[in-house]
């Protein structure tokens, strides 16, 4: 047992920090374009509508790993070729910034219209009525949903080990072909995934919980 | 021009006859998953306590590792107990187990918006449990959950790309390989991409033709 931790653990955490800054990093570029995509396909303006919809329809309608293939392998065709971390980063948040878009559009279309027509009344501009009235009581719609999502981008990282960067999933198939300890090493990676999507769980749980009580807890 | 239309011509029937083990990987697949997901759902709600929390908990495992992990786990463990199974034939199986733990959550739901008073008739007629679960419970119970059971179809369906890394040769793994002979990767991964949008975008309105004609027989 200590033998095979020994073997193997300072290894995967080497991977499972490459794991956490794909993670992160795709969850920073997901954030933007969700907030960018769900505020621009509800937009008056058909040249932000259209982009936002052609962005969010595209990437919630193919498969994250085709993505991930594309922007690796055909995209230098183009004479763009980017290192493989930059091209799970970006592919991660590209996708899950889609599904995100969605959630910020169903959680703003949520927000009651009369909160529209009041801030109005009050002769609030554009703006100020969607960061000051609308965005602060449509966030703690987002919250559930944007937590779902930050596991499946967890659980998607482990694609990027097809396109050969050494994270969490890619060292286990490396130590597997070195030992063969297959069980045991499988079940300590799936065991680690477990425990950082725990983690984001808990975590997503005190922001929820941060967000409301600001609200005085009216929901 | 970067893009070749001789070359994508030559490679898109080779792609498309791929699409038919994509389909069968993904109608096996669900098969597996609408079947099991059942089983988990109900034991969830199992008197027996520890037949409940067990099965919560492998819900919840499964449900929060990667799916590429479980498919190697039984590529690589089957057959050291003995169970040979062909690469597709384990990449049915990992994606059947892997999406019955969110279409347990889904009957979940389903079976919880059951009124109460459907059991207590049930239980007033002096139906034994199985005839209570299957006759009266279930068939109302799955009826509102298919859209959502659709939505996983098509996440499903967008998942199998992952086979390719057990070497099962569906439209991702032929596109990389016809790519990897010619040099040209362009054309065979946006023949995929392509393929995979019309697919599924053909799919979420057959969904929401399924969740409007639902809504509008309530």
């Amino acid at each position: 047992m200590i033998d095979f931790l020994q073997t193997h653990l300072p290894a995967l955490i080497e991977g499972l920090r490459v794991t956490l800054q794909l993670t992160v990093g795709g969850a920073v570029v997901a954030l933007l374009l969700a907030v960018a995509a769900g505020l621009g396909r509800r937009s008056r303006h058909r040249w932000l509508r259209w982009p936002a919809n052609v962005y969010v329809e595209t990437f919630r309608g193919t498969s994250a790993l085709v993505q991930l293939f594309w922007f690796y392998f055909a995209l230098p065709f183009f004479g763009v070729s980017l290192p493989a971390l930059v091209t799970g980063v970006l592919v991660l948040g590209l996708n899950s910034g889609a599904y995100g878009a969605e959630v910020v559009r169903s959680a703003i279309n949520n927000v009651p219209r009369g909160q529209w027509e009041a801030g109005r009344a009050l002769n609030l501009d554009e703006r100020k009525v969607l960061f000051r009235v609308i965005l602060p009581q449509a966030l703690p719609m987002m919250l559930p949903p944007a937590g779902n999502l930050l596991i499946e981008l967890l659980k998607n990282t482990a694609l990027v080990s097809l396109i050969t960067l050494s994270e969490l999933t890619f060292t286990a198939q490396v130590q597997r072909a070195a030992t063969l300890d297959t069980v045991p090493l499988f079940a300590l990676t799936l065991l680690i995934y477990f425990f950082v999507a725990q983690i984001l769980v808990a975590g997503m749980r005190r922001l929820e919980r941060a967000v409301t009580r600001h609200r005085g807890g009216a929901a | 021009m970067i893009w070749s239309w001789d070359y994508t011509f030559e490679v898109l029937p080779e792609i498309l006859a791929a699409f038919i083990v994509t389909l069968e990987a993904t109608l096996a697949g669900f098969a597996l998953a609408a079947v099991l997901g059942l089983a988990w759902a109900t034991a969830r709600m199992s008197p027996v306590s520890w037949l409940a929390r067990g099965a919560s908990g492998i819900v919840e495992f499964v449900r929060s590792t990667p799916l590429l992990i479980q498919l190697y786990f039984l590529y690589y463990v089957l057959p050291d107990y003995g169970i040979a199974l062909s690469p597709l034939v384990t990449g049915i199986l990992a994606l059947g187990l892997h999406y019955s733990c969110y279409t347990a959550e889904v009957y979940r739901a389903g079976i919880e918006a059951v009124p109460r008073g459907q059991w207590e008739a049930a239980r007033a007629l002096n139906l034994p449990t199985g005839t209570t679960w299957l006759r009266i419970v279930l068939p109302q119970a799955v009826k509102p959950t298919l859209p959502m059971l659709g939505n996983y179809l098509i996440a499903m369906f967008k998942d199998t790309p992952l086979l390719a890394a057990i070497t099962v040769m569906e439209m991702l793994q032929t596109a990389k390989l016809t790519g990897a002979v010619s040099f040209r990767y362009l054309e065979p991964l946006t023949i995929t991409g392509v393929v995979f949008l019309v697919v599924s975008l053909i799919a979420s309105y057959a969904v929401r033709y399924l969740e409007t004609r639902h809504a509008i027989r309530r």
